[in-house]
């Protein structure tokens, strides 16, 4: 094992910058997904006939595929049809696709919880039902969704991993470089990588548990 | 755009794939059941160094990715000195270890939701602690505890296409070589997509079905 050799400047700021593009690919992620997820969940609650089944069974659909196959299907299948992405491009679209599905059942969930009443006594105190979804539901439904958004974001980050299978710059694809330099690099190249993972989903679990404890 | 012939042609490799996935998820699922409600007794038992234990295994563990678990087995043995593990082989320890500490939440949630005066009973009219956990508390925390579960099952064979990453002959590996055989992608991934979900579906509508039979059972 060779910690000073591993740890020399030049790889632990390789290593930073594949830390880096983890964030970056999870941040554009999770903001795209969020929009999304939102907007297949409304259309699911909204029972538009045909459309919220349609979107319903797509969301069934790519919540019970593997990431990982997304990501690859995205990467290396999809220019069979002509239509060609760069591992990054491609890493934000498989994630996009994969977390919007998983969001969408939780701001189901937030949708759902708004009670019945309340929808009942807004659309006859005047308000369109649009009115009432912007007004009335989304606002409550949102303030509840922002803990399990929270950690859905961590395993969104955790997950951003499997793009090292298509060659994508980010942390693990780095500290898999900086190990295959040197047999004594393995150890400390992995640990570095590990601490990196947990600082920052450490740091994001506090702030969810935060947001949790200010709600009740 | 979408070759049948693949399907008949290479139908052994899926079929490999398929029965090396479904073997790895069942050992995965076993194991991490088993390992998962070891932790969960480890963090709610009356001795503050097995909370700490448990504790810091689900934090760490919950915290880094599936796939630095899964390289912990595959790339730290030999650093040590010991015998390399095989892609399959760390793979389905990786699912075990990362998936126990999930599943060590979810029996955690449910032993803690038996009420307290029950295991004072148990422990009043003379069980020890194991034999309340044992006869007491774990019968009725595993009804609670049977959907949470039941998803982490089908998080394990989502999970399971992680194989493919280190050679594990998995249907994602596969679908990589029916991809370099064939010089098609589009078609053998589409299949590999089809069999997954011919295994999570069914996996999640039975987590749906028990879901809404133990919610109205409360």
């Amino acid at each position: 094992m060779d910690f000073a050799g591993a740890f020399a400047w030049d790889n632990v700021v390789f290593i930073l910058k594949g830390l880096l593009v983890t964030l970056e690919v999870a941040l554009i992620s999770i903001v795209l997904s969020f929009v999304i997820g939102c907007i297949l969940a409304i259309v699911q609650y909204a029972k538009i006939p045909v459309l919220s089944h349609i979107v319903a069974t797509w969301v069934e659909i790519i919540r019970n595929l593997p990431l990982l196959l997304l990501i690859m299907f995205t990467y290396i299948a999809l220019p069979d049809i002509g239509i060609k992405l760069d591992p990054f491009v491609s890493t934000v679209v498989a994630l996009t696709v994969f977390e919007s599905a998983m969001l969408a059942e939780i701001v189901r969930g937030g949708l759902r919880s708004i009670e019945k009443g309340q929808i009942e006594a807004a659309r006859s105190s005047g308000l369109t039902y649009v009115q009432t979804l912007w007004h009335i539901v989304l606002p409550q439904a949102l303030r509840s969704m922002v803990p399990p958004t929270v950690s859905q974001f961590i395993s969104l980050l955790k997950d951003t991993s499997l793009a090292t299978a298509i060659a994508l710059p980010e942390l693990v694809h780095n500290m898999s470089i900086v190990k295959s330099q040197n047999v004594n690099y393995t150890l400390p190249a992995f640990l570095l990588a590990t601490m990196l993972y947990l600082i920052v989903n450490f740091a994001l679990s506090i702030v969810s548990r935060r947001l949790e404890l200010r709600r009740a | 755009m979408i070759d049948f012939s693949i399907l008949t042609k290479y139908s052994d490799f899926y079929m490999k794939g398929l029965g090396n996935v479904i073997e790895a998820c069942l050992i995965a699922m076993a194991g991490s059941f088993v390992l998962g409600t070891i932790i969960a007794v480890f963090r709610i038992a009356p001795m503050r160094w097995l909370n700490a234990i448990g504790a810091l295994y689900v934090e760490v563990i919950r915290n880094i990715p599936l796939l630095m678990v899964v390289y912990g087995f595959y790339l730290l043995p030999p650093v040590f000195g010991m015998s390399a593990v095989d892609g399959f082989k760390s793979g389905t320890l990786g699912l075990i270890v990362y998936t126990a500490s999930y599943i060590a939440e979810a029996v955690r949630a449910g032993i803690l939701a038996v009420p307290k005066g029950q295991t004072e009973a148990a422990r009043a009219s003379g069980l020890t602690y194991i034999q309340t956990m044992r006869y007491i508390v774990l019968p009725q925390a595993i009804r609670i505890v049977i959907p949470p579960i039941g998803n982490q099952f089908l998080n394990i064979v989502k999970n399971s296409a992680i194989l493919g990453v280190i050679a594990g002959f998995d249907l994602m590996y596969y679908a990589d070589k029916i991809s370099s055989d064939t010089f098609q992608y589009f078609s053998p991934y589409l299949f590999v997509a089809l069999l997954y979900l011919v295994l999570t579906i069914p996996i999640s509508f039975g987590v749906k079905y028990l879901e809404r039979k133990f919610s109205k059972a409360r």
